[in-house]
C-alpha cells in the first residue's frame, strides 16, 4: 500500500546536522557588482533578478566593484568599520555577563552586524525603525550611550524602560527606535503604518520595518505587505534572513523554493536581496530605497542574506542542531573582516590601527559596563522601585488600578 | 439639539472630530465610499478627502497594526473593526501592541487610537456577527472599553475616547443603531424618534470614560448594565413593578466603582444582566466587586443573567437572547430572598 501512495507532505530539512561537514553548496553567490544599479522609478516588476541574485560590492580580494560601488566616504567606512567593532565587543560583553548572572537573557547580532550599521547610517533623523530583538546595530550606528543600553540589559535603577522589559527590547523614540516588542512581526504592519502617517501628514519621513526570515511565516508579515502594496507609504521593509529561526532552518518559513525577496514581486512591490555580511553593498541597496521612499516613489523590500553565527539568545545551544563550524563555512564571510580587507587594501587602515581601534573600543565598552553596574545589575544593587509597576500603564491611573496599588503597599 | 439616532451621533462625532482635527484618521472595511456597512461613516470621505477616511483591505490585524504605527507617529487614528466578531485576527495587535506600549516603553511612545466594533445580536447575525467579547479586553491591562446605550452617550463618549491619551475599545450595540430595543422582538421596530437620549447636541462636547449613569433611580435592587441590556432592564422593571435602581455602565474600564458600591448599599440587592455568555463574562468581575465593597449591605445574593453559554445560534436568537422576561425573572427572585 506504501508504495501506491501519491501524496504526501513535504517537511523541509537542512542539508546537514550535527556532525555532519559543514555544506552551503546550495547558495548560489553571484560575482561580486553582477547586479545591474537599476533607477529610483524603476517598475517593480523589472526587478526580477534583484530579487532572486545578490547584491555584493565587495570582492574576495576586498576590491569594491559594480555599479552600486562608491556610495560611501572615506569617513563613513572606518566609522562602520568601528560601530560594527563595538556591536561585536558588547555582545562578547553582555553574553559574558549574562553568563555571569548580571542579567537573564541577552540577543547577540555576532555576524550579523553590517545589516543594521550600514542601513542605519542612509537614515535621516526623524526617520523611525521598527526594529526586532537582534537589531541594536540600528542604535550603535547614531553612538546611542553603551550605558544607556547596559542600564536596561542590567533592568537597574537607570533603565530607562524601569526594568519592565526583557532585557535588549530597547525603545528609543528620539533615535528613531521603537519600542521593540517580544512578540514576533508585530512591528512589520505597525512601520507600514507610521510611514502611511508621515505620508498623510505631508512630512519627508520614512520608517524602516524589521522582520527576520522565520517571522516572515506571521500573519502580520502578510498584513504588512498588503498594506504597503495598496497605500505604497515611504516604508522600507527589511527581511534579515540569518538562516535559522531559533534551531529551525529558513526553509521552513520559505519553503525550498524562491526567496524571501521575491515575495515582494507578487505584490508588484521593489524586491532587492543584498549580501548582508558586505557593508558596502547594504548601505548602497539601503540608500536606494530610502531615497525612493522619500521620492514618494513607493516601499521597497530588502532581503538581507546574512548568517547568525551566534546562539538565538543566551537560552539557545546551536551545537544541538547545526554543525558547529559552519559559521566558518558561511560563503559570505565576516562583515568585519571584509571590510577590513577593503580598508587595508586602500590604505586606509592597517592591521595595527584594526588592533588598537579594537583595545580603545574594548576599553570604552568596559567602562560603559562599569559605569552601569554602579547603577545595579537584575540580582544585585540598586534596582528599579517595586511600587513603580503601577505608574505609566495609563496616562491617568484609574480607580480599579489606584486602589489595587494602595492594597499593594504592605507587600512593599 | 438634533434628533438622531446611534448611528447618526456616531458619524457626527467623526465628522466633529475630523473637522477639529487634522490627525483624527478613519478608516476600515467598506468604510470610505460605501461610508461602511452599518452606515457610520457615510459621507466622511467626501467630506474630509480620501486621505482621512478610506477602504482597508480584509486584514483585522493590519488595519489595527497600522493604526498603532499612525498613533505612534502622532496622528489620533479611529478604525472600525466591521463586527466585533472579526476582531479576533487584531487580538494581539490590540492587547499586545497596543495595550501595552506605553508601559512597556516607559512612555517613551504612546498609543492614542480608538477601535471602533459592532456588537452584540439581535439581528439574526449568528455566531460570527453576533458577538459580546468585552470581557476579553476588559482582562487586558493598558485598554479602556466603552460601550454606550444611546445616541447621546455615543456621541459625547466616542469624542471623549478619540481625545483620549490611550487606545479605547469602543463596542457599539448594533441592535441599537436604530431604535432602543428593549427585548420585545415579537413588537414594533422603535426607533430613536422622540427618545429624550437621542436628543444630540451640535458640535463638540464630551462624555467622561468611567462615569456610569443611572437610569432610573430605585430602591428595590440595583441593576449593573450595559448596552442594549439598559433598555431590557428598564422594560423588565416597568412590566414586573420593581423599584429598580439601573445603573448604565457607559464605560466597563475605567469603572465607576463608586457609582456601582453607593447604589448597592443602598439598595442591598443587586443583578448583573449582559449579553454577553455568562462564565467568566464581565459581570463576574462586577459580582466580585460588589461582594468586595458592599457584603454587609448584601440581603441577598447577586444575580446574573447573561447569554448562555453557548455560542449564539441563529434560529434560536431569542431564546438565547436575555430578554426582559429572563431579567425580570432575576429581579423577582432577588426580591424574594
Amino acid at each position: 500500500m506504501q508504495d501506491e501512495r501519491k501524496t504526501r507532505i513535504t517537511i523541509p530539512e537542512p542539508e546537514v546536522r550535527p556532525g555532519d561537514e559543514p555544506d552551503f553548496s546550495d547558495v548560489n553567490i553571484p560575482e561580486a557588482g553582477a547586479v545591474s544599479l537599476p533607477p529610483l522609478d524603476v517598475e517593480p516588476r523589472l526587478l526580477r533578478n534583484h530579487a532572486f541574485s545578490i547584491i555584493r560590492i565587495l570582492r574576495r580580494d576586498g576590491e569594491a566593484v559594480g555599479p552600486w560601488a562608491k556610495m560611501l566616504s572615506d569617513e563613513e567606512l572606518l566609522f562602520g568599520l568601528k560601530h560594527m567593532m563595538t556591536l561585536r565587543l558588547l555582545d562578547a560583553r553582555m553574553v559574558a555577563a549574562q553568563r555571569q548572572g548580571k542579567t537573564s537573557f541577552y540577543v547577540p547580532q555576532l555576524g550579523e552586524e553590517a545589516v543594521t550599521i550600514a542601513f542605519q547610517r542612509a537614515l535621516r533623523d526623524g526617520d523611525m525603525n521598527f526594529p526586532t530583538y537582534r537589531n541594536a546595530g540600528l542604535l550603535i550606528a547614531q553612538d546611542y550611550p553603551l550605558e544607556t543600553m547596559m542600564n536596561q540589559i542590567f533592568s537597574n535603577e537607570k533603565d530607562p524602560l524601569g526594568g519592565r522589559q526583557m532585557p535588549v527590547l530597547y525603545s528609543a523614540k528620539d533615535h528613531g527606535f521603537f519600542t521593540v516588542s517580544g512578540n514576533l512581526g508585530t512591528q512589520f504592519v505597525q512601520s507600514v503604518g507610521w510611514a502611511m502617517a508621515a505620508a498623510i501628514d505631508g512630512s519627508d519621513k520614512i520608517a524602516a520595518g524589521w522582520i527576520g526570515d522565520g517571522s516572515t511565516a506571521e500573519g502580520d508579515f502578510h498584513s504588512a505587505m498588503v498594506f504597503a502594496s495598496t497605500y505604497k507609504p515611504p516604508v522600507v521593509l527589511n527581511i534579515v534572513n540569518n538562516q535559522w529561526a531559533i534551531s529551525t532552518f529558513q526553509g521552513i518559513a520559505k519553503g525550498e523554493s524562491g526567496t524571501f525577496a521575491a515575495r515582494a514581486l507578487g505584490f508588484g512591490m521593489a524586491a532587492l536581496r543584498v549580501d548582508g555580511n558586505d557593508f558596502l553593498a547594504v548601505h548602497a541597496v539601503a540608500r536606494w530605497a530610502v531615497e525612493r521612499a522619500r521620492k514618494g516613489l513607493g516601499p521597497t523590500v530588502i532581503e538581507h542574506v546574512t548568517y547568525r553565527v551566534g546562539g538565538h539568545s543566551t537560552s539557545d545551544n546551536p551545537e544541538a542542531y547545526r554543525p558547529k563550524a559552519e559559521s566558518d563555512a558561511w560563503p559570505l564571510g565576516d562583515p568585519i573582516e571584509r571590510l577590513k580587507l577593503h580598508l587595508i587594501g586602500r590604505n586606509l587602515w592597517s592591521e595595527e590601527r584594526h588592533a588598537q581601534a579594537h583595545a580603545e573600543i574594548r576599553d570604552t565598552v568596559v567602562a560603559a559596563q562599569k559605569a552601569a553596574e554602579k547603577n545595579g545589575t537584575l540580582h544585585s544593587g540598586p534596582s528599579p522601585r517595586r511600587r513603580s509597576i503601577f505608574d505609566g500603564l495609563y496616562e491617568e491611573t484609574p480607580i480599579h488600578l489606584e486602589r489595587q496599588r494602595q492594597a499593594a503597599e504592605k507587600w512593599l | 439639539m438634533t434628533q438622531m439616532s446611534m448611528v447618526e451621533a456616531i458619524r457626527d462625532a467623526l465628522d466633529v472630530m475630523m473637522t477639529r482635527d487634522k490627525r483624527v484618521i478613519v478608516y476600515g472595511e467598506d468604510v470610505g465610499y460605501f461610508g461602511g456597512v452599518f452606515r457610520c461613516t457615510q459621507g466622511l470621505q467626501q467630506k474630509h478627502g480620501r486621505e482621512r477616511c478610506f477602504d482597508a483591505p480584509i486584514s483585522e490585524s493590519g488595519i489595527v497594526g497600522t493604526a498603532i504605527g499612525m498613533a505612534a507617529y502622532g496622528l489620533r487614528p479611529c478604525v472600525e473593526i466591521q463586527f466585533a466578531d472579526y476582531m479576533y485576527p487584531a487580538y494581539d495587535q490590540i492587547t499586545q501592541e497596543a495595550a501595552r506600549i506605553r508601559y512597556r516603553s516607559g512612555g517613551d511612545f504612546t498609543c492614542p487610537l480608538v477601535i471602533r466594533m459592532p456588537t452584540g445580536g439581535g439581528i439574526f447575525g449568528g455566531e460570527t456577527h453576533s458577538q459580546s467579547p468585552e470581557a476579553l479586553f476588559t482582562h487586558v491591562s493598558g485598554l479602556k472599553t466603552v460601550l454606550p446605550s444611546n445616541p447621546y452617550d455615543v456621541k459625547g463618549l466616542l469624542i471623549a475616547a478619540i481625545e483620549d491619551p490611550d487606545p479605547v475599545i469602543f463596542m457599539e450595540p448594533k441592535r441599537l443603531y436604530h431604535g432602543p430595543f428593549d427585548g420585545h422582538h415579537e413588537r414594533e421596530v422603535v426607533s430613536w424618534k422622540d427618545h429624550p437620549l437621542a436628543e444630540v447636541p451640535e458640535g463638540h462636547y464630551t462624555i467622561p470614560l468611567g462615569k456610569a449613569a443611572i437610569r432610573r433611580e430605585g430602591s428595590d435592587l440595583t441593576v449593573l448594565c450595559y448596552g442594549t441590556m439598559v433598555h431590557v432592564a428598564l422594560a423588565a422593571a416597568r412590566e414586573q413593578g420593581i423599584d429598580a435602581e439601573i445603573i448604565d455602565l457607559r464605560s466597563l474600564l475605567p469603572l465607576d466603582l463608586e457609582t456601582i458600591e453607593a447604589s448597592v448599599q443602598k439598595t442591598g440587592r443587586c443583578v448583573i444582566a449582559h449579553e454577553a455568555t455568562l462564565t467568566s463574562g464581565f459581570g463576574a468581575e462586577l459580582a466580585a466587586r460588589v461582594q468586595e465593597a458592599c457584603f454587609f449591605h448584601l440581603e441577598a445574593p447577586v444575580r446574573r443573567v447573561a447569554g448562555w453559554d453557548v455560542p449564539y445560534p441563529h434560529a434560536q436568537e431569542w431564546f438565547y437572547f436575555p430578554g426582559p422576561e429572563r431579567v425580570g425573572r432575576a429581579f423577582l427572585e432577588t426580591m424574594e430572598v
